[in-house]
C-alpha cells in the first residue's frame, strides 16, 4: 500500500494538487515523493502510520470530542471540595474573554515592537502580582508552583553557595517529588518536623536541622494543610542567622488579606498563579511565579525573563525589553548555567493581571474575607458532627483545613465515595500521603460556595455517618 | 561636553593600495608607486556620524593631516594638542599624540589606521583610556577596528552619549611586516586595549540567555581549576581567556607571557622555551592555551614559547584549549589552526581537540595544520 | 472607486497603536471591576467577620496597592494591548523559524474551553473524568504510533521541561544500572536546541558539544572523538535547526548504545517527519513533540504548552507518575509501572496540561493519518519552495549542503547584505515589522553569520510565500538604496526603536511599576 495524503484540507492551503505541482514544478521536482530525499530509504515508513481515519467535517469532530467530554462530570455538576494545589475560584467573564483574543493565544517570539501588547501584558501581570506580594521584581511564569519553588531554592543555593535546603515534612509530597527531582543531584532536600497539634513546623527540629549548610529553609503560607504558618518572622530569623535564605511558597488569593511573606522576612517568594482567574482545567491552569526586592544579587540569579519597561528614541513613548539579557552570575558559575528556559505559562500570566486589575484592593480584600468567613463556617458546621473533627490542627485555616474522621468508624474513601453518589467531590484523601494522620481528608472552600453548598455537604455527611 | 581624542594616521593602507603589504617602512615606495592616501576618507566617514552631536563634543586632535584638516573641514570643535613635526614618522606622531590625549583625559580617543597604527596607540596609552579604531590599514588583524569607518563612528556616538558604559579588552596584534611581505604570516600579540563593549547581538525573544564573555570565561577558569591536579604543572598559555584562572587563584600572571602553576601556586613567570623544555621533560604537565587572533592560531602565533619541541614534550593529549562558545563561532567553522614550524608536531595536533567552553562544558572541535 | 493594486505585493501596512497607558496609571479611587460574593448574613453571624481570626502578625496591614478600575475600563486596556499583539491569526508566519507557528483551529480552542474540561478538578475520582481520561489516552496510543515508541507522559509543560525530563531518565536508568558515577557527560550538536545542553546541565551533567562538518552534518568523527564510557546520553534534534537532516543518525544512536548511553530525540522539529519516519527507527529510546508547535495547540504567548515525552518500553518504570492508562473498561491513572525507587517521580503537578493534550487529539482527528502525511510533505514543500527563491537572491546565502533539499526549516546568512550594506539581520528583523512579517535571526551564539531562520509550516499559502518573499527582497532593496529607513525602523510598528541601553543596569532597570516609579521621579 501506497502512502497517501489528504487533499485540499481546510487547514492547508496547499493541499491543492494544482498548487503543488506548480510549486514542485518551481523546485524541480516532480511529485511530492521526491522531497524527503535526504531521509535515508531504510528510515522511511513505507505506508500510512495506523490512526484513526480523519472526521470529514468540522462538526462531525465537535460532535465526537464534545461527545467524550460528557462523560465527565465537572464542578460545575458536582459540587467540590477538592483543593490540595488546584482551587476552584469564581473566573471573571473578563479573563476568558482576553484569553480567548487571538492575537494573545497565537503570538510567540515576536519582539517589543509587533509584540508590543504582550510584552506590555506580562510587564503589567508582574508590577501587579508585585504589589500584591509587595516586591519589586516578579518574573515571566514558569510551569507551576512546584517549578516556581525548585527555581526558588536553587537560585538561593546559587545566591549563598550552599547546598541544602529545609523543606516543611507537611508539605506537598508530589511537589516535594518535583523539587526533588529538579535539584538532583546538587542539591539535598531535608525535610522539617510539623507539630502534631498546630501542623506548624517544629521549630526545635529546624535549629537542630539548620547549618552552615543551609541554602534555603522553604516553607508555605497558608500551608499545604491548610493552616496559616504563624511563626513566618521566627523561621526567616532562624534561616538568616545562620546565612540561609529565606524562601516562602504563597497562595494568592489570601494576600488581600494575609501579610506578604516579605513582611515577615522572605527573601524569595513564589506561589501559583491559577486562582487569579484561570481554571482548574483538570491541573493544566497551575502556572508559577517568583518574586524578589530589586537587588542585582537576586535579578541576576532569575533564569526566567524579565521584561522591562524602557523608553524608545521618541520621547513620551514606552517600550519594553528583556532585563539583564546577559544574565552574569556573580562567581557562582560552578551551578552551571542559569537552569534552563523556554515555553511555560505566558497566557496564565497574562490573565492574572487581567484578574488582579478587575479585582483591586477591595476585591482582593473581600475576597480573603469571603473565603475565611466561608471555611471558618465550615469548620464549625463541621465540628457540630459527631465523631467528625472539622480542623484537626488548632491553627487558623485559610481556605483548606484537615478534617479529621477517624472516630467516625469509616475511611475518607468510604465517605468519599458515598459522598460522590450525592453529586458532591469530598476532600482529598490524606491517609496514604500522611499516614501518621490516620483518615484524614483536605477540604477547599472557596467564595464560590454559598451557605447552602456548604450545609449540603454537611447533612450528606451526616447522612453517611448517622444513618 | 565630551572630549573626543582624533588620530589619524595619514598614510595607513597607502602600501595596501599599490599591492604592498602594510606600510611601515615602505612609504617612499608606495609613494613612488602612486599611492593615495585613504585614511582621511575613511575618518571623515566615521566622524560623519558624529555631525547631530557636534555641538556636544570637542574634538582634540593633531596638526594637519593628522585630524585638523578632516574635523575642521566638518565644523567640530577642535582644539589642537599636538603638533607634527617634519622631521618625526608617523609612528612617533602617533604615540606623542595619544600621550597627549591622555594627560587631557579625553573620553575616548578615535583613531584612523592599521595593525601598527593600534600597536602605537597601545604603547601610548596602555588599559588607560578607552579607543575605538577606523579600519583604514592594509592590515587589519586587531579587533580594535570596527568593522566599517560608519560602525567606529556609531560606536563612538553611542559611548559618547552614554548608551554604552561597558568597555572590553581586545587583542593587539600586528605582524611582521617584512616576514609578511616575504611571504610569511608571524603574528604576535603586543597587549590588550579597551573598547567599548557592543553588544554583538540583538536579544533573543525566545530563548534563554546566554552569559556575557567574562562570565563565560570565568566559568572556564573555575572548570580548570576544579580539575587540577596536584603535583601536575599547569602552563598558562597567554589571553584574556586564561586569565581568569590565574584571579580565581589570586595570583600574579603575565597577560602576554606564559606563567606556570603548581599546586595552586605560582611555579614561575613568564617563562621561556628553555625554561618550559625543562619542566615539560621531567614533569607531569598540562598546557592551558586559548586561540589568539581572529584565525584561530592555537600554535605559531603570539605565543612563540610554546615551540614545537616545547609540545612535543608536553603531548597532545595534556593540552587544555580554551575557549568561549563566541570566539568559537567567530571562526566560522573555520578549523583551529597549528604552524608550529615542524610538520611531524603539526601533525600530532591535527585532527579533534576537547575546548573548553564553559563549566562542564566541552566542544569538539577541529585541528588543522 | 480603484481596487487595492495587488501587482505590488508587498503590503501597505500599519500596526495597531493605541498609546495606552500603564495599568495602574488607569485607576481612579474608588471605581471597582468587579463584584465578590459576600458571605452573608447567617455566616456572619455564625463565624463573624472571618479576620478577626487572624493572628496580628499575620494581618495584611495595608492593602497591596492594585490599580481600581471599572470594568469597561479594564477590558477596553487589554483589547487594546492584544490588538497591539501580531499573533498568528494575524500574520503570515512564516518568520519565527524553529517554533513551527501553524494555524490553530478554532474548534480546538472552542472545545478546550468547555466546562466539561475547565471546571475539573485534577483530583476528581477517576469514574467522573472519563472522558478526558480517554482523551490523554488514545493521544498518548496517537504519539506511540507517530514515534514508534512505547509510553508517553504530559506532564512536561514545554519543550525544555521535556528535555529536562529526559536528562531525569538519563540519571535514573544509569543509577539503576549502578553506572551513574561513571557516566557522567551528555554530548549533543550546536545546531539542537541551547535547552538540549542547558536543560541536561541542571541536571549535573557535562555537555559536549558536537560541530557540524563542511556539509552541515553532525561530524561523525568528532562525535566518535567524544563518545566513550563516559557518556550517558546523546540528545539531539534532527533535522537540527539548519533544516538539515541527518541521514546518518543511525550510525550515530548505534554508536552510543554500544557505549551504554542513551539516545534522546529532541523533536521539536518534527513538523517536516510526521508519517515520513520516527524516532524508533533512527534508535532513539526517547523523544518529545511539543504540542504546541507540531500539534498547533497554540503557542498563548509562550504556554501552556505540553512537551509530549515518549519512551521504549525499557524506559517506562522511569517516567514521572501517574501514567494514563485503560484495563479494557475504564481508563484510569496508573501508578503501579513508576512504582519503584528509580522513577523519576513527577515533573508537574497533577498529571499534566490537559486541555493542551484536548487541542492536540482535536487536531490529530481532523488530520488522520493521511492529514499528517499531507502536513509533513507541504511543510517541507513550502520550505523548498521559499528556499528555492531567497538563494536566487544575491544577498542571501546558507551555509552547508549544496543542491540538496532542506526539510521544514533553513538558516539563512545575510553575511554579504551586512558586508555591502552595513545593514544586520537584526536590522531585517525590524524592518520587517514595518510590514506586518515577523522574521527570527537564531539562538546565541550566532555560528552562522547574519542569520535568519524561517520556518513557513504548511499553514501559509503559496501567495503568502510569495508576499513574505517579496516583502523581504524589497527590504534587501531598501538596504542597498535608502539603508537609513531600515536602520531606524520599525516606523509602522506599535512603537519605535527601544532604548535598550538601561536594560542592563541596576539603576535604570524597571522590571515592576513600582520599581519605574521608584526609580524615575519625576
Amino acid at each position: 500500500m501506497a502512502i497517501k495524503g489528504f487533499k485540499n484540507h481546510p487547514y492547508i492551503p496547499n493541499s491543492v494538487p494544482e498548487v503543488q505541482q506548480e510549486m514542485l514544478k518551481e523546485i524541480g521536482l516532480n511529485s511530492l515523493e521526491e522531497l524527503h530525499a535526504e531521509v535515508p530509504e531504510e528510515l522511511k515508513l513505507k505506508e500510512n502510520m495506523n490512526l484513526p481515519k480523519a472526521f470529514q467535517s468540522e462538526y462531525e469532530l465537535r460532535r465526537h470530542v464534545e461527545g467524550l467530554l460528557k462523560k465527565n462530570k465537572s464542578c460545575n455538576e458536582y459540587l467540590n471540595f477538592l483543593g490540595a494545589g488546584c482551587w476552584q475560584h469564581y473566573v471573571p467573564a473578563i479573563c476568558d474573554e482576553i484569553n480567548s483574543r487571538g492575537e494573545f493565544l497565537t503570538a510567540y517570539g515576536g519582539e517589543p515592537y509587533n509584540d508590543f501588547g504582550r510584552f506590555q501584558s506580562l510587564f503589567e501581570y508582574q508590577s501587579l502580582v508585585a504589589e500584591l506580594v509587595d516586591m519589586e521584581v516578579v518574573n515571566v511564569p514558569t510551569m507551576d508552583w512546584a517549578q516556581a519553588a525548585s527555581t526558588a531554592v536553587r537560585m538561593a543555593s546559587r545566591i549563598v553557595d550552599r547546598k541544602e535546603v529545609l523543606v516543611p515534612k507537611a508539605m506537598d509530597q508530589e511537589k516535594f517529588l518535583i523539587m526533588k527531582n529538579y535539584c538532583d543531584p546538587d542539591i539535598t532536600l531535608v525535610p522539617v518536623d510539623y507539630d502534631k497539634n498546630t501542623g506548624l513546623m517544629d521549630l526545635e527540629d529546624l535549629k537542630n536541622k539548620l547549618s552552615s549548610k543551609t541554602a534555603a529553609v522553604y516553607f508555605e503560607n497558608p500551608s499545604y494543610l491548610g493552616f496559616i504558618e504563624v511563626n513566618g518572622q521566627k523561621i526567616s530569623d532562624m534561616a538568616h542567622e545562620v546565612g540561609a535564605l529565606s524562601v516562602v511558597g504563597v497562595d494568592p488569593s489570601s494576600l488581600g488579606v494575609l501579610e506578604p511573606p516579605v513582611r515577615y522576612g522572605a527573601d524569595i517568594v513564589c506561589g501559583d498563579l491559577q486562582p487569579l482567574g484561570i481554571h482548574m482545567n483538570y491541573g493544566g491552569g497551575q502556572s508559577g511565579f517568583m518574586a524578589t526586592m530589586d537587588e542585582e544579587k537576586f535579578v541576576m540569579e532569575f533564569p526566567s525573563r524579565l521584561f522591562g519597561i524602557a523608553p524608545t528614541i521618541v520621547e513620551g513613548e514606552y517600550g519594553f525589553g528583556d532585563v539583564a539579557y546577559d544574565r552574569t552570575s556573580f562567581g557562582h558559575h560552578r551551578e552551571h548555567g542559569k537552569e534552563y528556559v523556554g515555553t511555560q505559562s505566558a497566557l496564565w500570566g497574562i490573565t492574572a493581571g487581567v484578574y488582579l486589575a478587575t479585582m483591586g484592593p477591595k476585591g482582593m480584600e473581600e475576597l480573603g474575607q469571603n473565603i475565611l468567613q466561608k471555611s471558618q463556617y465550615a469548620i464549625s458546621r463541621l465540628n457540630e458532627i459527631k465523631g467528625v473533627i472539622g480542623s484537626r490542627f488548632n491553627t487558623v485555616n485559610f481556605k483548606e483545613f484537615v478534617v479529621d474522621f477517624n472516630a467516625t468508624g469509616k475511611t475518607v474513601k468510604e465517605i468519599n465515595k458515598e459522598l460522590l453518589a450525592k453529586g458532591i467531590f469530598g476532600g482529598k484523601d490524606l491517609s496514604s500521603e500522611f499516614p501518621e494522620m490516620g483518615q484524614c481528608a483536605l477540604y477547599c472552600v472557596t467564595e464560590i460556595h454559598t451557605k447552602t453548598d456548604i450545609d449540603k455537604l454537611i447533612t450528606a455527611i451526616e447522612e453517611i455517618l448517622h444513618s | 561636553m565630551k572630549k573626543l581624542g582624533l588620530i589619524i594616521n595619514p598614510i595607513a593602507g597607502m602600501g595596501g593600495s599599490v599591492g604592498l603589504k602594510g606600510t611601515d617602512g615602505v612609504l617612499d615606495k608606495a609613494l613612488e608607486l602612486g599611492a593615495v592616501p585613504r585614511a582621511p576618507l575613511r575618518a571623515k566617514k566615521a566622524l560623519e556620524e558624529l555631525l547631530d552631536i557636534k555641538n556636544q563634543i570637542e574634538i582634540l586632535t593633531c596638526s594637519g593631516d593628522m585630524g585638523e584638516r578632516e574635523a575642521m573641514e566638518m565644523g567640530f570643535n577642535i582644539r589642537l594638542v599636538y603638533n607634527q613635526s617634519t622631521n618625526s614618522t608617523s609612528s612617533e606622531d602617533t604615540l606623542a599624540a595619544a600621550k597627549a590625549m591622555l594627560l587631557e583625559n579625553v573620553d575616548l580617543i578615535l583613531f584612523a589606521g592599521g595593525d601598527g597604527t593600534a600597536r602605537d596607540i597601545y604603547k601610548a596609552v596602555g588599559d588607560k583610556a578607552v579607543v575605538i579604531g577606523i579600519p583604514a590599514g592594509v592590515k587589519i588583524h586587531s579587533p580594535v577596528y570596527a568593522q566599517t569607518p560608519s560602525k567606529a563612528g556609531q560606536l563612538t556616538r553611542l559611548y559618547l552619549m552614554e548608551k554604552i558604559t561597558k568597555v572590553e579588552e581586545v587583542e593587539v596584534l600586528d605582524i611582521d611586516e617584512e616576514a609578511y611581505r616575504a611571504g610569511k604570516v608571524n603574528t604576535s600579540l603586543y597587549g590588550y586595549l579597551k573598547i567599548p563593549f557592543e553588544k554583538k547581538f540583538v536579544q533573543n525573544r525566545k530563548a534563554g540567555t546566554p552569559m556575557s564573555q567574562q562570565a563565560s570565561q570565568n566559568s572556564i577558569a573555575l572548570d580548570i581549576i576544579d580539575n587540577m591536579e596536584e603535583g601536575t604543572y599547569y602552563i598558562i598559555g597567554p589571553g584574556t581567556t586564561t586569565r581568569p584562572i590565574m584571579e580565581n587563584l589570586k595570583l600574579p600572571y603575565t597577560l602576554l607571557g606564559v606563567d606556570v602553576v603548581l599546586n595552586k601556586e605560582i611555579y614561575a613567570l613568564d617563562v621561556t622555551e628553555k625554561q618550559l623544555i625543562d619542566i615539560a621533560v621531567y614533569n607531569k604537565c598540562k598546557l592551558v592555551i586559548t586561540p589568539i587572533g581572529g584565525q584561530g592560531y592555537l600554535f605559531g602565533r603570539g605565543n612563540q614559547q610554546l615551540s614545537y619541541n616545547v609540545l612535543k614534550a608536553i603531548g597532545k593529549e595534556n593540552i587544555i584549549v580554551a575557549a568561549t562558545k563566541e570566539k568559537i563561532s567567530e571562526l566560522k567553522g573555520n578549523p583551529f589552526l597549528v604552524d608550529t614550524g615542524d610538520e611531524e608536531t603539526d601533525k600530532m595536533l591535527s585532527g579533534y581537540i576537547k575546548v573548553t567552553t564553559g563549566y562542564k562544558e566541552k566542544m569538539i572541535y577541529k585541528v588543522k595544520a | 472607486m480603484k481596487r487595492i493594486n495587488r501587482n505590488f505585493k508587498v503590503r501597505n501596512f500599519h500596526q495597531a497603536k493605541w498609546d495606552e497607558p500603564i495599568i495602574f496609571e488607569l485607576s481612579k479611587k474608588g471605581e471597582r471591576g468587579i463584584l465578590v460574593p459576600k458571605a452573608g448574613e447567617e455566616i456572619e453571624k455564625a463565624v463573624g467577620d472571618g479576620i478577626s481570626a487572624l493572628p496580628e502578625t499575620m494581618k495584611r496591614k495595608e492593602a497591596p496597592n492594585l490599580p481600581e478600575i471599572s470594568q469597561p475600563r479594564v477590558l477596553r486596556h487589554y483589547m487594546r494591548l492584544s490588538q497591539e499583539t501580531l499573533g498568528a491569526d494575524v500574520n503570515i508566519e512564516i518568520g519565527q523559524g524553529t517554533c513551527t507557528v501553524k494555524y490553530s483551529p478554532k474548534v480546538n480552542e472552542a472545545l478546550a474551553r468547555l466546562p466539561e474540561m475547565t471546571e475539573l478538578h485534577p483530583l476528581q475520582d477517576e469514574s467522573t473524568v472519563q472522558g478526558i481520561l480517554e482523551i490523554m489516552y488514545k493521544t498518548d496510543l496517537y504519539m506511540r504510533e507517530i514515534s514508534g515508541m512505547d509510553r508517553f507522559t504530559f506532564q512536561p509543560s514545554g519543550g525544555s521541561q521535556a528535555i529536562f525530563a529526559m536528562a531525569s531518565i538519563v540519571r535514573n536508568y544509569h543509577r539503576d544500572k549502578g553506572q551513574d558515577e561513571q557516566r557522567d557527560e551528555i554530548i549533543t550538536t550546536i545546531y539542537s536546541h541551547p535547552s538540549d545542553a542547558a536543560a541536561p546541565a541542571v541536571k549535573g551533567y557535562k555537555i559536549i558539544y558536537i560541530h557540524p562538518d563542511e556539509e552541515g552534518y553532525p561530524d561523525f568523527e568528532a562525535f566518535k572523538e567524544a563518545v566513550s564510557e563516559r557518556t550517558a546520553a546523546f540528545i539531539v534534534a534532527n533535522p537540527e535547526d539548519t533544516g538539515v537532516y541527518n541521514p546518518r543518525v543511525k550510525e550515530f544512536t548505534e554508536l552510543v548504545h554500544k557505549a551504554g548511553g542513551l539516545c534522546g530525540y529532541d523533536q521539536a522539529n518534527a513538523n517536516g517527519l510526521l508519517g515520513i519516519t520516527r524516532a524508533k527507527e533512527a534508535g532513539f529510546d526517547m523523544c518529545f513533540f511539543n504540542l504546541h508547535k507540531t500539534f498547533s495547540t497554540p503557542h498563548g504567548c509562550g504556554g501552556p504548552a505540553v512537551g509530549a515525552t515518549g519512551v521504549t518500553k525499557e524506559l517506562e518504570k522511569y517516567l514521572p507518575a501517574p501514567l494514563i492508562d485503560y484495563d479494557g473498561e475504564k481508563y484510569f491513572l496508573n501508578y503501579e509501572v513508576t512504582n519503584n525507587p528509580y522513577s523519576i517521580g513527577k515533573i508537574r503537578m497533577f498529571n499534566g496540561v490537559a486541555p493542551v493534550v484536548l487541542k492536540a487529539y482535536a487536531w490529530i482527528m481532523s488530520m488522520g493519518a493521511e492529514g499528517l502525511y499531507e502536513v509533513a510533505k507541504v511543510a517541507v514543500l513550502n520550505n523548498n519552495y521559499l528556499f528555492k527563491k531567497l538563494m536566487e537572491v544575491d544577498c542571501v546565502d546558507a551555509p552547508y549542503i549544496r543542491g540538496k533539499q532542506r526539510v521544514e526549516q533553513v538558516r539563512y546568512t545575510l553575511e554579504k547584505l551586512t558586508q555591502d550594506t552595513g545593514i544586520t539581520t537584526g536590522d531585517i528583523q525590524r524592518r520587517m515589522m514595518d510590514f506586518g512579517m515577523h522574521y527570527w535571526t537564531s539562538h546565541h551564539p550566532y555560528y552562522v553569520p547574519e542569520p535568519a531562520t524561517l520556518e513557513p509550516t504548511e499553514t501559509p499559502s503559496k501567495e503568502d510565500l510569495d508576499e513574505y518573499i517579496e516583502t523581504l527582497k524589497h527590504v534587501f532593496k531598501e538596504a542597498y538604496e535608502s539603508p537609513e529607513i531600515i536602520k531606524t525602523a520599525p516606523h509602522r510598528s506599535v512603537c519605535h526603536q527601544v532604548d535598550e541601553s538601561g536594560m542592563d543596569d541596576p539603576e535604570k532597570w524597571a522590571i515592576t511599576w513600582r520599581s519605574y516609579l521608584k526609580k524615575y521621579k519625576e
